[in-house]
């Protein structure tokens, strides 16, 4: 009796044993489901091209990020690409102020002689060959391996030189203290120096778009990997005519157009 | 015969120190308008995101322009042997190296983070010719600095080399100001700039600017010490001021005739230039009429013989007349708007497409005044405590040619 009684209690611990076993097997599965999802996920926001950079990992070199803006699908007055740049970056441009910082800003463009109108979004324009990293004294004007371009706050000495070799009007000088609740751990920006659209290098970085695509309502800011003939923006590239603001300056622009007037 | 010269200290008279003490005024105030507008940003500048360099610029373009022009004074005795220029050599080393100071000194404490000058001394980007420039000013102090050291020097093994250390110095300069100049003519994305011909245009304007300081300088110094100084120097001296002024006018003309000839550049030509604003006023009636052709009759004027007036003024109109052009250079270039669209109508938040407005603050202005007297400190300094200045500078001594009929006379009446 003893004996059954030991051989009943070793079955249910071998059962136990199994089970556990078995809903380790499942925790793992689900694990894996939920990374795999979440990266499928991740690979889908991201037009299934990009991954997320561990923090301290060496950017990519043979990435170069960009973005296509279709123009057709972007109307005049609908700032939800600034708004969002806004937020999430933490500046504020008061209507008229000459001083405040600007990230992006909507231009309605027109030819005079034909009446052909567009409104497009410019932003730091992230060149292959950006003036405003040859001026810079110090270097705080800075090119990363994956082509965004950016300003290192920690070096800049607010000499505004990239300011006026930007052929894009895209950079800022922080002409006053920024207030507490606009400061961002990923956008750090001081008072006396200089700021501008890093193509929201946190996000890219974790595998998300920018900021100012993510918001655009008619899907109109395409962004993606220039580098990679596989990705969704070089098709679209490959298919449509695009065109780069003052093409003629050689900056060879990471920022695109459709339909430029 | 080699011709020596003698110099002397400043004696201690009651200008010498109230000319220090006024200049030593100037610069506190400088130095409190410069940290009231670190203390609260450029906000309270007239500065802007679209006027990006404003009053400061312009009053340190101005010095460091004219510094390299100040030396030249002493180039033209040291290169090119001309004798009335020999015994000046020493105050105008000095005065460059002091307007160079005052320039870089405005220029520093305009920027937005001037605690971070260590950056700036540390980290290079050798592309850029703003970190060139570093090296070129650096070296220009220490360049001007041995120049002076081979004119001053007791020891002859030192004074051999005085030729060689003042044609380094020269070339030097020119390097300089063509660094200087490039700062502009570099910009390929602004209208009013991207052309090679800022950099001889600014080595042109160095010689006028530079040289009308000297002779300002040069003339209160000795006349305030009470020394000798003739007529037929300043005379001379004035005389090359004119053509100096005429070289320099020169280049602006081929500037705008070169940017009129493209249709490109056709409308930021019309708009500095030809259009009745404040920028065209400042070049056509501040530079070109103020600063260049009334300079000229009064430098060649006969009563320039006999009178040191019409010099001064033509220098005083020489330095107002290229403060005018130094601003319409670097403000009128930034107030036309950043061409993005060629030919396009455009319109958005960030004040595309206007002309941008700008209105020097008094923060600003009172920066560069600190400047300036910096630099006229340390000339005034140096000259109290170096034998910079020449006992005498009347022309029998310092080159008999110039002895003009008029003096001969006075001195024979004395």
């Amino acid at each position: 009796m003893s004996d059954q009684g030991a051989r009943d209690r070793n079955e249910r611990a071998r059962h136990e044993e199994i089970d556990a076993a078995r809903r380790e097997f499942l925790r793992n599965i689900a694990a894996a489901s939920v990374v795999s999802l979440g990266g499928g996920m991740m690979l889908y926001t991201m037009g299934g091209e990009a991954f997320a950079k561990k923090p301290g990992d060496p950017l990519d070199p043979r990435k170069r990020w960009g973005m296509l803006i279709d123009t057709s699908k972007c109307t005049s007055g609908c700032e939800k690409c600034v708004e969002a740049c806004k937020k999430e970056n933490g500046w504020e441009a008061e209507p008229g102020s000459q001083t405040d910082v600007q990230w992006i800003r909507k231009v309605d463009v027109k030819d005079p002689k034909t009446g052909f109108m567009a409104s497009l979004p410019v932003m730091c324009q992230h060149c292959a060959n950006p003036p405003c990293v040859d001026v810079c004294p110090t270097g705080a004007s800075m090119q990363r391996a994956d082509g965004i371009v950016k300003v290192n706050m920690h070096i800049c000495i607010g000499c505004r030189y990239c300011m006026m070799a930007c052929p894009y009007k895209a950079r800022s000088f922080v002409h006053e203290e920024i207030p507490e609740e606009n400061k961002r751990f990923h956008a750090p920006m001081g008072k006396g120096c200089v700021t501008s659209c890093d193509l929201c290098a946190h996000r890219v970085d974790a595998g998300q778009i920018p900021a100012c695509a993510e918001a655009c309502p008619e899907g109109a800011m395409l962004f993606g990997d220039l580098n990679d003939p596989g990705s969704e923006l070089r098709k679209r590239l490959k298919e449509i005519r695009s065109y780069q603001i003052r093409a003629d300056l050689g900056t060879d622009t990471g920022i695109r157009y459709t339909r430029l007037p | 015969m080699k011709k020596h010269f003698h110099y002397e200290y400043l004696q201690s008279r009651v200008g010498y120190y109230t000319a220090l003490l006024s200049m030593g005024a100037l610069m506190l105030i400088g130095l409190a308008a410069a940290i009231y507008m670190e203390t609260h940003g450029h906000v309270v500048t007239g500065m802007t995101n679209q006027i990006v360099w404003g009053m400061p610029h312009v009053f340190a373009v101005f010095l460091i322009i004219a510094a390299s022009g100040i030396l030249n004074v002493a180039s033209i005795g040291t290169v090119f042997n001309r004798a009335p220029y020999k015994p000046l050599g020493r105050l105008s080393a000095v005065m460059a190296a002091a307007a160079l100071a005052g320039g870089l000194i405005v220029l520093v404490l305009d920027l937005g983070r001037p605690d971070r000058l260590i950056v700036a001394m540390t980290k290079y980007n050798f592309k850029s010719i703003f970190a060139w420039n570093i090296y070129l000013y650096n070296g220009f102090f220490a360049v001007v600095l041995l120049y002076l050291y081979t004119q001053m020097s007791q020891d002859f093994r030192v004074r051999r080399y005085y030729k060689p250390a003042g044609t380094l110095a020269f070339v030097w300069r020119l390097i300089l100001t063509t660094g200087t100049g490039s700062i502009f003519g570099w910009l390929v994305a602004r209208q009013a700039y991207d052309l090679a011909i800022f950099a001889p245009m600014f080595i042109a304007l160095s010689f006028s600017f530079g040289l009308a300081i000297f002779i300002l300088l040069m003339t209160a110094l000795m006349r305030g010490d009470e020394r000798p100084l003739g007529h037929g120097l300043v005379n001379r001296m004035g005389r090359l001021l004119g053509v100096f002024l005429a070289a320099a006018a020169y280049f602006t003309v081929v500037w705008w005739l070169t940017d009129l000839y493209a249709a490109e550049h056709r409308p930021v030509v019309k708009f500095l230039f030809f259009s009745g604003n404040v920028y065209s006023w400042l070049y056509w009636l501040g530079f070109i009429g103020l600063g260049t052709i009334l300079p000229m009759l009064m430098v060649f004027s006969n009563a320039a013989r006999t009178s040191f007036k019409p010099v001064i003024f033509a220098s005083i109109l020489t330095v107002l007349g290229g403060i005018s052009l130094v601003y319409f250079v670097i403000i009128g270039g930034q107030a036309y708007p950043l061409v993005l669209f060629p030919g396009k109508e455009v319109k958005s938040s960030f004040f595309e497409g206007v002309i941008n407005p700008y209105a020097p603050s008094m923060p600003e202005i009172l920066l560069g005044i600190g400047g300036m007297a910096l630099g006229v400190a340390i000339v005034l300094l140096a000259a109290k405590t170096l034998r910079i200045l020449p006992v005498t500078l009347a022309d029998a001594d310092v080159d008999p040619h110039l002895v003009s009929g008029e003096v001969r006379e006075m001195k024979k009446a004395a």
